[in-house]
């Protein structure tokens, strides 16, 4: 089953920089995944999230408010799938 | 956290990080008692330059000052992020939601500086606040302290003044947080914040949240001294250069009889001009140190790098998607008043 990612901020260089780090770590794992940039302040507060760029994984919330090196990002990722 | 680690197959990986960071600790210490000997050996004993002449003081200046405050940098950013790595905003809204006005809004103040918190995360944080049943004058204690109090403004104060002057500010950010954000929740400021906000519907956060382990840790810390280094040395050097060419060049009472301690219209001069003046600490505190040793006041200096580092443009932009333009000018206007009079204090009491 594809794996839905979610990148959530509301568009500044530390969310730039997750989804960047999430799509490389996704592409050295060959993880079947479909990766997803939300910058809606509604969708992000609906979420509960407070602190940006958070990752949401399947509906779940995996990290929020610090930019997750390559290699965390791969071990989180791994870890799920 | 270390248990999980050594159950781990990571255990070697891990390891080696503690090795690493053992050996980077013993190079800085190295490094940091080192600074003052090797400057003054390479520029006045083989160069041969003359330690009281312009020239030779004005280099001195530079090199010292560029290697000293990029060692205290890479040391406290790296410990406070790993500190911070502990503190979380959900956890500070779980500490602050249902309290009253009052404490709370030191408490606040406190956690503003505690939590690890960007700027591009205040409008989530501020809605999650709101609809946690965190009072706005609270909720705007915490918004006011996290950028007021800046870890790098307040290494680089210690670093250039002693840790007295760095408490003083520490001090100062804390109560004009306090009582800013205590003045804005009396003036009832519900009033002036979108009414979106309130509607709209807050949830949980669904997961347990990534636990972090050790190596986690030191990686964010690490990622972090890269990040802020490589941010804030153009405006360093610039700084630290500018701060040269004063140190060397600028005669001895030139600021002083023009906008010394004496002068009334110094701090609110100095206000003024920070308040549009988007920089990071690290550019103004070198200057900062020179303009001291040319007869500044401490407290117009401390006002001006408030002035810059608290108010800034992209944060005000940030949040007008929530607050009305009274309740930014508001919020202006009560945090300008607060650094003008922690400016007044310090020239009075210095």
């Amino acid at each position: 089953m594809t794996t839905q990612i979610r990148v959530l901020g509301p568009g500044c260089a530390r969310c730039q920089k997750l989804y960047e780090n999430t799509t490389e770590a996704i592409a050295e794992l060959g993880l079947d995944a479909h990766v997803e940039k939300v910058d809606d302040i509604g969708e992000i507060v609906r979420r509960g999230i407070l602190a940006t760029p958070a990752l949401v994984v399947d509906e779940e919330l995996v990290l929020a408010g610090h930019v997750a090196s390559i290699p965390t990002l791969r071990e989180v990722l791994s870890g799920r799938s | 956290v270390s248990a999980v680690a050594g159950a781990h197959p990571r255990t070697g990986r891990d390891l080696r990080l503690w090795v690493r960071l053992a050996t980077a600790t013993l190079a800085w210490v190295v490094l940091y008692r080192l600074n003052g000997p090797f400057w003054n050996w390479l520029l006045f004993d083989v160069i041969g330059l003359d330690p009281a002449g312009r020239v030779g003081e004005t280099i001195r200046f530079f090199v010292f000052d560029t290697t000293k405050i990029l060692l205290l940098l890479t040391a406290i950013i790296f410990v406070v992020t790993i500190l911070r790595s502990f503190m979380s905003v959900e956890r500070t809204q779980a500490l602050l939601g249902g309290r009253r006005e009052g404490v709370a809004n030191l408490a606040a103040a406190g956690l503003g500086v505690a939590t690890p918190f960007c700027s591009c995360s205040a409008v989530p944080a501020f809605i999650g606040f709101v609809s946690a049943g965190v009072p706005i004058g609270v909720t705007l204690s915490f918004l006011i302290s996290s950028p007021l109090v800046n870890e790098v403004a307040l290494v680089l104060l210690y670093g250039m003044f002693g840790w007295q002057i760095a408490l003083l500010y520490l001090m100062a950010g804390l109560v004009i947080a306090t009582l800013a954000g205590f003045v804005l929740g009396r003036m009832h400021a519900e009033r002036w914040i979108e009414p979106f906000v309130f509607e709209m519907p807050a949830g949980a956060a669904t997961g347990p949240g990534l636990r972090l382990t050790w190596s986690m840790r030191i990686e964010m810390g690490r990622d972090e001294v890269v990040k802020i280094v490589r941010k804030v040395l153009p405006f360093l050097l610039i700084g630290i250069g500018v701060g040269a060419i004063i140190h060397g060049w600028v005669p001895e009472s030139f600021f002083a009889r023009y906008a010394g301690p004496g002068n009334p219209f110094a701090v609110p001069l100095a206000v003024l001009l920070g308040i549009p003046l988007y920089s990071n600490a690290a550019g103004v505190l070198p200057m900062i140190e020179a303009l001291y040793a040319k007869g500044l006041g401490m407290g117009t200096l401390l006002a001006f790098m408030m002035a810059v580092v608290a108010l800034s443009l992209p944060e005000m932009i940030l949040l007008r998607r929530v607050l009305k333009p009274r309740l930014i000018a508001a919020f202006v206007g009560v945090v300008a008043v607060g650094i003008l009079l922690v400016g007044y204090l310090f020239n009075a009491v210095l």
